[in-house]
């Protein structure tokens, strides 16, 4: 399983998820320079947490214009699995490959913290090796993870199972104190209609090693690994 | 042309010391070099009223692979090809006049000091004072500055694992702003600040160059501040995606081994970076200045050589070798110049335009004046420090309302609310988060870890400097001690208020005696540093505030000792200073004496043998795997300590010997070389034989239950010292 790790001027997590690929988890991974075009050699696209090109303007705003985003569209057109994680997920839904928007967190701070989240849909590529509505322990570092999409845009993921991760207390219930950023109905991660693309703001790479307080992050690569296997 | 007072008054110099430019120059120099002089003469740049004290401080260490003072900070060696550097700076004035660019330039500033040196920047950490926090303009500064901090460190990816806050009146106009960084190097990519081979190429990386933080050396740094509202100016305004971009450019171009000299662009901008490359080069440096990249037109070269414009770096480099430097600045769209080249001269020749703006022999710029400081202690001060304490009666408040009084003071209370703003886990190396004595992070590829810590302790300065000082940089290593980390190196930053008053003074010499001392008993070297004098508004100085920032080795991250009482049926043991039969007079320059008593002094001291003694036992046991935790008594003291180590993992403790008559003494004199341990019961023999052995004195507090901290007659409940430990920063 090899993975690509997108790097933007401005991207930090991009070496922990390599570590966390590499070194904690059985797999290949290389980082693909934002100017890169060619993603022929991947088996699943990672956009890593940071702060591309700053995010002075908005959060991905400028990173969608970025000549690897015209690769990973359509990677993720040809059903290719994309994985955004934090400045991923709010370049995934500034670039159109995710519904909703990213705003800024309810309490207008920046939150580093460790959150429950709950398992809401366990058949996705990325959640598989999970329990349905098991809570898992992950990390979180944000300042703008306050999900938003209008009513009817919720209503169709529901119904589609497009919401895979809700804040949750550690009992898997979805109440306001367990929502760290405002997000609207909890969400904290969501695929596309097909099911190939995943945003998440909690940090997955930041929990795959027992020494850093948890290992919950690596069910999360490890499902996308099994699926592709599981494909070929 | 004949220097106006104005003109001097700009440039912060006396006019005795021009006088002296005078002489040595055996010229008058023109309004550009009078600017240089005035930087790299400045406290600030030239550490005029600090450098005979500061090499008093012990600096030697098996370790140590390059000396401070050298360079930016002390490489001190971790094995495996691999060094650490580290080093703390304050930005207390900048803070002062505008909190959240002032803190998050700050955090800059020293970034990239440590990868100037090819280093990693891999922690970071920071040391803040306030005034009394229900002041609004003490809480609108500390809201600044968290949010700053937050703001840079968050963008630029390192980890923020630590640090104090402490609050006081003394600091309510001039907050005190410390940020530490630690960063890891392969020895083999070490760079130095310095500019060698004649010929060789002048870069300048980064940001451009704009009027911003002209004087900030001279001006804002190295003097007090009557009126902070036109000052605004100075201060400089940071980009922290440029500074990410920037760490990277420069590690890619470190790695290849090509460099000549690297040095940030600091204090006095352009020309502290080249007049030092130079001085260490022992060469002189021809700049051109048109060729810098400018912000705005019409700057002359006044403004260019003043500007603090941030996120930029100097590059030295051969010329067959220039292309490494091109090919990373385009890869990371980084604008780059050509500014300058190394020469033989010895001297500093700038241009613009064609025109020759200034030559100055690089000698006489880095040869500030050297004042010695007379320091004498005010009979007040004398007076303060020997208050008679004895007459003291027992606080008005019960046992229990004075605990949870204590802990909800906002020096005491749970830092979560800060630190949860800065990303303490990038990097995924971090192994203990903030909230204990001290955070450890993991060392990339290897079992080893890195302990860090902030401390200090303007309180017991200012009842007794020696004492205070002392104290400061024992509790930085025992910080360090209590989570298994064998200390290795320290940087100090030393915030005091105008050293040309004889008080002032006799504080900064007393202080740095204290240090000397103690580092001295401890075999720690202090491996960098900074100062920051004239913390005065309106002629009020803040308490004599050395901060130390601790750096410690844990030799397998596994065996770190994280915080808090592991399981109940544990012994809890009071090792070091340990009787608990105390007296009012042992409140001295507590935070009790304040909070309990409303009232202060009496100084405080440390027995640095004791101390010595009581570290080395307490990291041996650790070592070894004997105990389940571990915690300093420290603000607050027993009392506080206890409670501290029942709430991480809601454990209950048991006192099993009867409360003196004067439980506000027992219970919360800051006395010190004291930390509590628990342990299985069953290792009490070991654990007994191995502090004996070690002459330290100890004495069995109790048991760790499943219930509640239980004090004699008083039980507190875990909510209820929870609610009271977090709720206060957070509430404000």
């Amino acid at each position: 399983m090899r993975f690509g790790i997108v790097v933007f001027p401005g991207t930090w997590s991009d070496v922990d998820c390599y570590k966390a690929l590499t070194q904690d988890l059985p797999h290949e991974a290389e980082y693909v320079w934002h100017k890169e075009t060619n993603l022929t050699n991947f088996d699943c696209i990672v956009l890593p947490g940071g702060f591309s090109y700053g995010d002075y303007l908005r959060t991905g705003a400028m990173a969608k214009f970025s000549p690897v985003m015209d690769s990973v569209r359509s990677f993720a057109a040809e059903g290719g699995p994309v994985i955004g994680i934090c400045n991923g997920f709010q370049i995934l839904c500034e670039s159109g490959l995710l519904p909703g928007v990213l705003r800024r967190n309810e309490q207008m701070t920046f939150r580093c913290d460790w959150v429950n989240l709950r398992v809401d849909n366990s058949s996705t590529i990325f959640s598989h090796t999970l329990d349905r509505h098991q809570v898992i322990s992950v990390p979180i570092s944000h300042g703008e993870g306050n999900y938003y999409a209008d009513d009817s845009t919720i209503a169709s993921m529901e119904a589609a199972g497009q919401i895979v991760f809700r804040y949750t207390d550690e009992s898997g219930n979805a109440t306001r104190e367990a929502n760290p950023n405002g997000s609207l109905s909890n969400i904290a991660g969501i695929t596309n209609t097909q099911g190939n693309v995943l945003g998440m703001m909690p940090h997955p790479e930041r929990c795959c090693d027992p020494v850093l307080g948890g290992t919950d992050g690596s069910f999360i690569f490890q499902s996308i690994a099994d699926a592709a296997n599981i494909t070929r | 042309m004949p220097v106006t007072q104005e003109q001097l008054d700009d440039v912060a110099l006396s006019t005795a010391e021009y006088e002296l430019i005078l002489q040595r120059l055996g010229r008058e120099p023109n309004a550009v070099e009078l600017g240089l002089f005035g930087s790299m003469w400045s406290e600030h740049c030239g550490y005029k009223h600090s450098k005979l004290l500061l090499r008093l401080l012990p600096n030697e260490s098996a370790r140590l692979l390059v000396e401070p003072g050298k360079e930016n900070a002390g490489v001190i060696d971790i094995g495996n090809g691999k060094a650490v550097v580290a080093k703390v700076e304050s930005h207390n004035h900048p803070s002062a006049v505008e909190p959240f660019q002032g803190a998050a330039t700050g955090v800059g500033g020293i970034v990239r000091d440590i990868f100037a040196m090819g280093a990693r920047p891999v922690a970071l950490l920071n040391s803040l004072r306030f005034g009394t926090i229900d002041e609004p303009s003490s809480a609108g500064l500390f809201h600044g500055v968290v949010s700053g901090i937050s703001w840079y460190g968050n963008c630029i990816g390192v980890p923020d694992i630590g640090g104090e806050i402490s609050f006081a009146d003394c600091y309510s106009q001039n907050p005190l702003v410390n940020a530490m960084c630690v960063g890891i190097v392969e020895t083999s990519e070490l760079t130095y600040a310095k500019a060698t081979g004649v010929g060789n190429k002048v870069f300048l990386i980064g940001a451009q160059t704009g009027r911003d933080g002209i004087h900030g050396a001279s001006g804002l740094a190295s003097r007090t501040f009557e009126d902070d509202r036109e000052l605004r100016p100075t201060v400089q305004v940071g980009n922290p995606f440029l500074e990410k971009v920037l760490i990277e450019a420069c590690l890619e171009i470190a790695s290849k081994g090509i460099l000549v000299g690297m040095q940030d662009l600091g204090a006095a901008g352009l020309t502290s970076s080249v007049i030092e490359c130079a001085s260490k080069g022992e060469a002189g440096i021809e700049l051109d200045l048109s060729q810098v990249p400018l912000r705005e037109a019409g700057m002359n070269a006044y403004d260019i050589m003043l500007s603090e414009s941030q996120e930029r770096m100097l590059l030295i480099v051969e010329e067959k070798d220039e292309h490494v430097i091109i090919e990373a600045c385009d890869k990371w769209d980084l604008d780059y110049a050509h500014i300058g080249t190394v020469t033989d001269t010895n001297r500093v020749q700038i241009w613009l335009n064609g025109t020759k703006e200034a030559d100055l022999p690089v000698d006489i710029l880095t040869d500030p004046p050297l004042y010695a400081l007379d320091g004498s202690q005010s009979p007040e001060a004398k007076a303060f420090g020997e208050r008679d304490l004895g007459s003291l009666a027992l606080p008005a408040l019960t046992i229990r309302e004075s605990l949870l009084k204590m802990l909800s003071h906002p020096d005491i209370a749970s830092k979560e609310w800060v630190y949860r703003q800065y990303d303490h886990m990038v990097q995924t190396n971090t192994v203990i988060p903030p909230g204990a004595d001290a955070a450890v992070i993991r060392v990339s590829d290897s079992n080893l870890g890195i302990a860090a810590a902030t401390d200090g302790n303007g309180r017991y300065c200012e009842a007794d400097p020696f004492n205070g000082g002392a104290i400061a940089i024992a509790e930085a290593t025992r910080n360090l001690i209590c989570v298994g980390a064998q200390p290795v190196a320290l940087s100090d930053c030393l915030n005091f208020g105008d050293p040309e008053k004889p008080e002032v003074a006799f504080q900064l010499e007393q202080c740095i005696q204290g240090m000397r001392a103690a580092c001295l008993a401890l075999g720690v070297p202090i491996i960098s540093g900074n100062v920051s004098l004239y913390n005065e508004t309106r002629g009020e100085a803040v308490y004599p505030t050395p901060v130390i920032g601790s750096v410690g080795l844990v030799d397998d991250i596994n065996l770190a000792l994280k915080p808090g009482f592991k399981q109940a049926g544990d012994l809890v043991l009071l090792l070091g200073a340990s009787a608990l039969d105390k007296g009012p007079q042992d409140l001295s320059a507590s935070l009790a004496l304040e909070e309990l008593h409303n009232t202060s002094g009496r100084k405080l001291t440390i027995d640095l043998d004791l101390e010595t003694k009581l570290q080395k036992a307490c990291l041996e046991l650790i070592q070894e795997g004997l105990i389940e935790s571990a915690h300093d008594c420290s603000d607050g003291g027993l009392g506080v300590a206890l409670a501290e180590s029942c709430m991480p993992l809601s454990i209950g403790f048991k006192l099993e010997t009867p409360i003196p008559e004067r439980w506000d003494a027992a219970l919360f004199s800051e006395t010190q070389s004291r930390v509590i341990i628990s342990i299985r019961s069953e290792k009490l023999k070991d654990v007994v034989q191995m502090i004996t052995q070690n002459h330290v004195p100890w004495m069995s507090l109790g048991r760790t239950t499943d219930g509640e901290l239980t004090l004699g007659e008083t039980s507190l409940s875990i909510q209820d010292m929870t609610d009271a430990f977090v709720s206060r920063l957070a509430s404000v």
